[in-house]
């Protein structure tokens, strides 16, 4: 598979925030990747500089091996994190405004189907809900038949149902090898559509790789949970997260004999399969931090 | 080309919708005609004005004569004014009556309202007993046929001005211009189509509004519409132009709005709108005739009132055009999407 888009040292600050800080990417086409991170990590300035939108201060991007600019524009479907729609026109036209804008768009009728908008069609733009208003945006990125996707927190403020859509949405457009960038504050979402995840914080990449593999890196067995108010001391080895002590164990029968042993009150113990969550903490320690 | 015309509708859609702004730029205009026209129906000035075509003639300053009574007032004409001019002056009701010593004769206008009156006097008038009466025609110039070009014009300014630019500074603040800027479409096409839609906007809604005022006030119409459309579509393009300049980049709807209050007063004062510069300082007449719209009224009154052609308006024409032109190649090389 070819690399369609790339990254290199990208940087850029803002008065005195680092807000990215030598970012380099490199995605193959088709795929999905994922980009976590705390708030602030510098993940909606990473792809607004990958989307030239915005220019940084140093790094470049290239598509299909050349910089990015007008043809690449042609080229992409875009979600900001937050946009406007103009004022006092409804649904219907600001899609076909946008589709307009395209030289071969998705046909109207299926990008309305994909995004459930049906209901919504001839409603102004100022009164959508949240929700909708968040399947409107998708659908003005997605429109234009893009090669290249950025969705950035998509699904933010989409109940349940609307989100697991989106998920088969996503799976759809990722089969027409469409490739795609996101964003998103969910590990689950991260863990089900992307084929990569990257992980950030202040401005850097700290981890980056399938969700699978990084998971087998990171974690060995499953994580054993216990009530911080349970445990007394160090006699226990293990870490503590949160309110509770922390054990990774790759033999849950030798790690509950000892845990016995110690004398622990097993009452509050829960076992837990290690996901993209306990990475993230793991690796951004943002419940720690502040 | 379907692009640019989904962007047209769409912002005219968006102005049409808005139905505050929408009334307003219709209302606003015709309120403000139809109140001068009331306020000002009344009789004008009572003092009759006679103009005359070189030396007056002595038996005329004598106080026997009808000229020395308290009302009259005298102008006298040199060489340099053309017998026609001032006989239009006396046409368009600017004078009652013309007096020419050279050929012996006094002019009235047939339809002058003190025409009877001053024909009256005249033949009482030992100065005058040898002079033949002759006659023009002429219906007068109310106040309110001089002020309809001034309001609509004013129309046209604040509705350019703020169409385009004010709007475009909101697009830049609230995110709408970030997210065109990243589609293909460039910012000459996007600022082309809003452009464009203001203008269909506002030609439609000054014809409107003058057509709905005319047939009420019948106004004088003594030149063509084409000219007068020709000044009305240049006028328009020039005040765009102007706002374009104020929305290149600035980011600030309350900066853009002081900004376009700071040039609108001016206008409004030095333009013509409501009352003639004729006779304030010369600083101030220079002022005025660097702007546009002093420009775009007097054209539009020439045509209206003097039935000015093509020839005449011409050279206002030109500053409109210049003016435009330069106006929107600031803009451009000012402009950023955010
Ligand atoms: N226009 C700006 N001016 C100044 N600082 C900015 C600007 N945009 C972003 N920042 C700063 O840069 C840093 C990174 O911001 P960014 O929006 O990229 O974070 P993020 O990872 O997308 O966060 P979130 O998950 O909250 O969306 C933050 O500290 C933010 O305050
Ligand atoms: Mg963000």
């Amino acid at each position: 598979m070819a690399t369609i888009l790339e990254a290199a040292g990208l940087r850029k600050r803002y008065g005195s925030v680092q807000a990215v800080d030598g970012v380099s990417l490199a995605i193959e086409e088709g795929t999905c990747l994922g980009i976590l991170g705390p708030n602030g990590a510098g993940k909606t300035t990473t792809i607004e500089m990958m989307e030239g939108i915005l220019a940084p201060d140093e790094g470049t991007v290239t598509f299909r091996g050349e910089p990015i600019g007008r043809e690449f524009k042609r080229k992409v479907g875009i979600q900001f994190q937050t946009t406007a729609l103009p004022e006092f026109i409804t649904v219907r036209e600001t899609l076909k405004l946008f589709s307009s804008f395209y030289p071969s768009p998705r046909p109207f009728d299926e990008v309305v189907d994909l995004c459930s908008l049906s209901d919504i069609l001839d409603r102004d733009n100022r009164k959508l809900s949240g929700g909708q208003r968040q399947r409107m945006l998708l659908a003005l990125a997605i429109a234009p038949r893009p090669d290249v996707v950025f969705l950035d927190e998509p699904t933010t403020g989409l109940d349940p149902q609307a989100r697991r859509n989106f998920w088969d949405l996503v799976r759809g457009i990722q089969a027409e090898k469409t490739t795609v960038v996101l964003t998103t504050h969910y590990m689950d979402e991260a863990q089900t559509l992307c084929d990569e995840v990257a992980i950030m914080d202040r401005g850097r990449i700290l981890e980056r790789g399938n969700p699978s593999r990084l998971l087998a890196r990171h974690f060995r067995g499953a994580l054993v949970r216990i009530p911080r108010g349970c445990v007394d001391g160090d006699r226990v080895p293990g870490k503590l997260v949160a309110d509770h002590l922390e054990i990774q164990s790759e033999n849950l029968d030798k790690t509950m004999r000892e845990l016995l042993a110690a004398g622990v009150n097993l009452e509050g113990l829960s076992i837990h399969k290690p996901d993209l969550e306990d990475l993230f903490i793991e690796l951004t320690g943002s419940s720690l931090r502040n | 080309m379907k692009q640019f015309r989904t962007m047209v509708y769409a912002r005219t859609m968006e102005f049409v919708r808005d139905r505050g702004t929408f009334f307003w730029n219709l209302l606003f205009p015709v309120l403000l005609v139809f109140g001068f026209s009331f306020a000002f129906s009344g009789e004008g000035q009572p003092l009759f004005k006679v103009g005359v075509l070189g030396s007056p003639p002595a038996a005329l300053e004598s106080p026997a004569s009808f000229l020395a009574i308290e009302q009259g007032r005298f102008i006298v004409y040199g060489p340099e004014e053309s017998r026609e001019a001032v006989l239009d002056r006396l046409r368009r009701h600017e004078l009652d009556m013309v007096l020419d010593p050279g050929s012996r004769s006094y002019y009235l206008n047939v339809q002058g309202r003190n025409a009877s009156l001053l024909r009256r006097l005249a033949a009482a008038d030992p100065g005058l007993r040898e002079y033949v009466e002759r006659t023009v025609t002429g219906a007068p110039i109310r106040y309110v046929d001089w002020l309809v070009p001034g309001v609509i014009g004013m129309n046209i300014m604040f509705s350019c001005l703020f169409g385009v630019g004010f709007v475009l500074v909101r697009y830049r603040k609230n995110g709408v211009l970030k997210r065109l800027k990243a589609t293909p479409v460039s910012a000459a096409a996007f600022v082309t189509a809003q452009a464009v839609s203001r203008f269909l906007i506002v030609i439609l809604t000054s014809v409107v509004v003058f057509a709905g005022t005319n047939a009420f006030l019948r106004f004088r119409m003594e030149g063509s519409w084409a000219a007068l459309l020709a000044i009305a579509a240049l006028g328009i393009v020039s005040m765009e132009a102007l706002g374009l300049v104020f929305a290149a980049r600035l980011r600030s709807e309350e900066l853009v709005n002081g900004l376009m209050n700071l040039a609108t007063l001016p206008m409004l004062a030095l333009s013509g709108v409501f009352f003639s510069l004729e006779g304030s300082p010369d600083i101030l007449k220079s002022v005025s005739r660097a702007l546009p719209l002093t420009h775009a009224i007097g054209a539009a009154r020439a045509v209206m009132l003097e039935g000015a052609g093509f020839g005449r308006i011409a050279p206002d024409l030109l500053f409109l055009g210049i003016f435009s032109a330069a106006a929107l190649a600031l803009a451009s090389a000012l402009f950023r999407w955010e």
